[in-house]
């Protein structure tokens, strides 16, 4: 027993476990930024409601309720976006593929059944789009990012944007996501993420691709565009299949396969 | 002087032998034959049962890798350790071990090569797994896809990376045995216990360990804070802080089982280990865990909160019930009721009047959701506070909560809450 404690007390003189140091290290209070949408004050608990929108409490606290978000903050929109493409993201939090620890935190333990109701609840949400930021570059910066966007550049071997997110931009259904309504900031910090390999997709991953080849200027021209553009009302995903994607995107199902995201999503509208 | 020296050496003479023999008793390994399966295929299904038990792919699983290829790592205050590929694959996995070179690992600590093996893999708890269970497990994982995933070095820090020190860590704390049936008590009980203390390694977490990493077999299942990680692992024993005891019996079955129950919620790692692993064990199995668990002696009582000036303590409780009401009422209920399953009650619920508030800290900073599992696949959840509340803000209403309806939780300060919400979720 003497030997035990004496090894104990060796350990007790050798350095500090880091974790603990870093437990104990002081950090700064987050400021209370009075984010919206936080449970309504009521002195009496109300019933619980057997619904996704009571489920999904905890998504609404940063992605605004319903999803909606706003334009100026970092979080994206998520309502109205295609059900296959949130729940393509909900299961790449999940396996690592995509890197913030928040989300991962939330869906680590949920299983897929749940995670594509919870993609078809947000889906399903057409809340209005705040208006766009005001332009933050110049005339010419932004005539660029409209050209990359509706034809990309061919020298660099870089597809249009709308060639896949639709010509309206708003998305196709079921997995790809429209690229209006979503703060600049989003924008620039998911192609810092392909680049970065923090955000990655099942494989093969097209967007790696397309970051891979878009110069710093092309990349601050295209945001700079997208986030001035207003969403079109009634805004949606477009829903005819594409023949031939310019690139494989393994998240993406071929076009032949039947959609089951968006025909699920209209078969739980209907009921 | 000669008669000094003569004594020093005798001295030393005892202390050598004393290390010698624990460490014997730590590394003897007595041949302790395989079990032939008369049926094959009942012994793979019952390794994958018992595999699902010890949540192996839990660690053996890269996040997004392919299962039991090995690659995650399990992080230590004295470095990270990266689990291994146990499938069958010949160069990288345990497609050229036997089924004694797997007994060898689960019972003894050591790899094929005699290279002991980190405790970070729990074979303190994995020892007293029985030979037969061994040998399903094995050759439930020989039915595995081979993938050819190499082991990752360990990134442990001197003087922890000497194998030495390891040896002397296992001549301390390691002592290898087979469960043994208590014959005071039930076939269940025993059943419970073998899960508990074997493939379960339920006191990995819920046991504190002392500054070596050992766990402290006094405190047995009396909780402590998970190096590292920095969520507390409340006591499972008696009447302790995870209400084994004080429930309807089913109460610790159901939290097993499905993740939630009228008294609370399965949140943090212990998420993970419902969903992974606990809700696929099979009811008589859970009934027997949550039975054995209810049966330990409770551990002892908390010192109380420490006194506080009432002004001060009366100026947060204020300030504390306001915001409760604004953020917390809506689900949880003026009084604290809860409306479980979905929102757990906060009267009375021993989690959040823990002594050490890291995890209700953490919980209303964060949110989270307790697992989907069969039993409750639809979880409801709790929103992160973190961009909506200051860190007085969290401190006030913990305060509050750990407070009232019966709670005796004693105050939080800004400064944990600044702490722990600089702690990495993962």
């Amino acid at each position: 027993m003497t030997l035990r404690f004496f090894c104990l007390a060796l350990a007790v003189a050798l350095p500090t476990p880091a974790a603990f140091a870093q437990a104990a290290a002081p950090t700064a209070p987050v400021p209370a930024t009075g984010v919206a949408n936080a449970p309504s004050a009521s002195p009496a608990a109300r019933r619980v409601s057997d619904t996704m929108a009571e489920r999904v409490a905890a998504c609404v606290a940063c992605h605004g309720a319903e999803g909606r978000a706003t334009t100026d903050g970092y979080y994206p929109r998520i309502a109205g976006k295609p059900a296959g493409y949130l729940f393509n993201q909900l299961v790449n939090f999940r396996e690592g593929r995509r890197d913030n620890a928040t989300m991962r935190y939330l869906v680590s333990n949920l299983p897929d059944a749940y995670l594509r109701e919870i993609a078809e609840h947000f889906s399903a949400q057409n809340p209005p789009y705040a208006p766009p930021q005001p332009p933050a570059a110049s005339p010419a910066v932004l005539e660029r990012g409209r050209v990359l966007t509706a034809t990309g550049d061919p020298a660099k071997n870089l597809p249009a944007c709308a060639a896949c997110h639709g010509s309206a931009l708003t998305g196709t259904a079921p997995a790809i996501p429209g690229l209006l309504g979503v703060p600049r900031d989003y924008l620039n910090a998911q192609f810092g993420a392909w680049s970065n390999k923090t955000r990655r997709a099942q494989s093969p991953d097209c967007m790696a691709q397309v970051a891979s080849r878009l110069s710093a200027e092309d990349l601050g021209a295209v945001t700079a565009f997208l986030a001035a553009q207003p969403v079109p009302a009634h805004a949606a995903p477009a829903t005819s299949a594409i023949e031939k994607l310019p690139l494989d995107c393994g998240g993406v199902p071929a076009a032949s396969a039947a959609n089951p995201a968006s025909s699920a999503a209209a078969a739980k509208g209907a009921r | 002087m000669k008669r000094a020296l003569q004594i020093a050496g005798l001295l030393l003479f005892a202390a050598l032998s004393v290390l010698f023999y624990m460490s014997w008793l730590a590394e003897r390994e007595p041949h302790v034959p395989g079990v032939a399966a008369s049926d094959g295929a009942a012994q793979v299904a019952r390794g994958r049962y018992l595999a699902l038990a010890g949540n192996c792919a839990a660690c053996h699983t890269a996040r997004g890798g392919p299962a039991y290829a090995g690659g995650r790592e399990v992080r230590t205050p004295f470095g990270d350790i990266y689990s291994s590929n146990l499938t069958p694959d010949a160069k990288t996995g345990l497609g050229a071990w036997s089924a004694d070179d797997f007994w060898r690992a689960l019972h003894h600590g050591k790899a094929k090569d005699g290279r002991r093996l980190y405790p970070a893999f729990p074979y303190l708890n994995y020892a007293k797994v029985n030979r037969a269970d061994a040998d399903a497990l094995f050759a439930y994982l020989r039915t595995l896809a081979p993938v050819s995933e190499p082991n990752r070095e360990n990134t442990l820090r001197f003087p922890y990376n000497q194998p030495l020190l390891l040896a002397g860590w296992r001549a301390l704390y390691f002592r290898p045995g087979v469960y043994e049936n208590e014959s005071a008590q039930s076939a269940q009980w025993n059943r419970g216990a073998y899960l508990v203390q074997g493939l379960g390694h339920c006191n990995a977490c819920h046991t504190s360990r002392d500054p070596l990493g050992g766990s402290n077999l006094k405190e047995d299942l009396a909780g402590g804070l998970i190096p590292v990680l920095n969520w507390y692992a409340p006591a499972l024993a008696g009447e302790g802080q995870a209400n084994a005891q004080s429930g309807a019996a089913g109460h610790v079955a159901k939290l097993l089982k499905t993740g939630v129950s009228e008294k609370g919620a399965a949140y943090g790692p212990m998420a993970e280990v419902v969903y992974s692993s606990l809700q696929h064990l099979d009811d008589a199995d859970i009934q027997a865990m949550a039975g054995y668990l209810q049966s330990l002696p409770p551990p002892p009582a908390p010192s109380p909160p420490p006194a506080v000036n009432p002004v001060e303590m009366m100026r947060v409780m204020d300030a504390g019930a306001k915001l409760y009401a604004k953020h917390c009422a809506d689900c949880h209920g003026a009084e604290g009721a809860g409306q479980a399953p979905a929102y757990p009650p906060l009267a009375g619920n021993r989690s959040l009047a823990l002594p050490s508030a890291v995890n209700p800290i953490r919980l209303v900073l964060n949110g989270g959701y307790p697992p989907g599992t069969a039993g409750n696949p639809r979880p409801y959840g709790m929103p992160p506070f973190r961009l909506v509340l200051s860190n007085d803000e969290v401190a006030a209403v913990l305060t509050y909560a750990r407070n009232s309806w019966g709670n005796k939780g004693g105050p939080v300060s800004s400064v944990e809450v600044g702490r722990f919400a600089a702690v990495p979720l993962e």
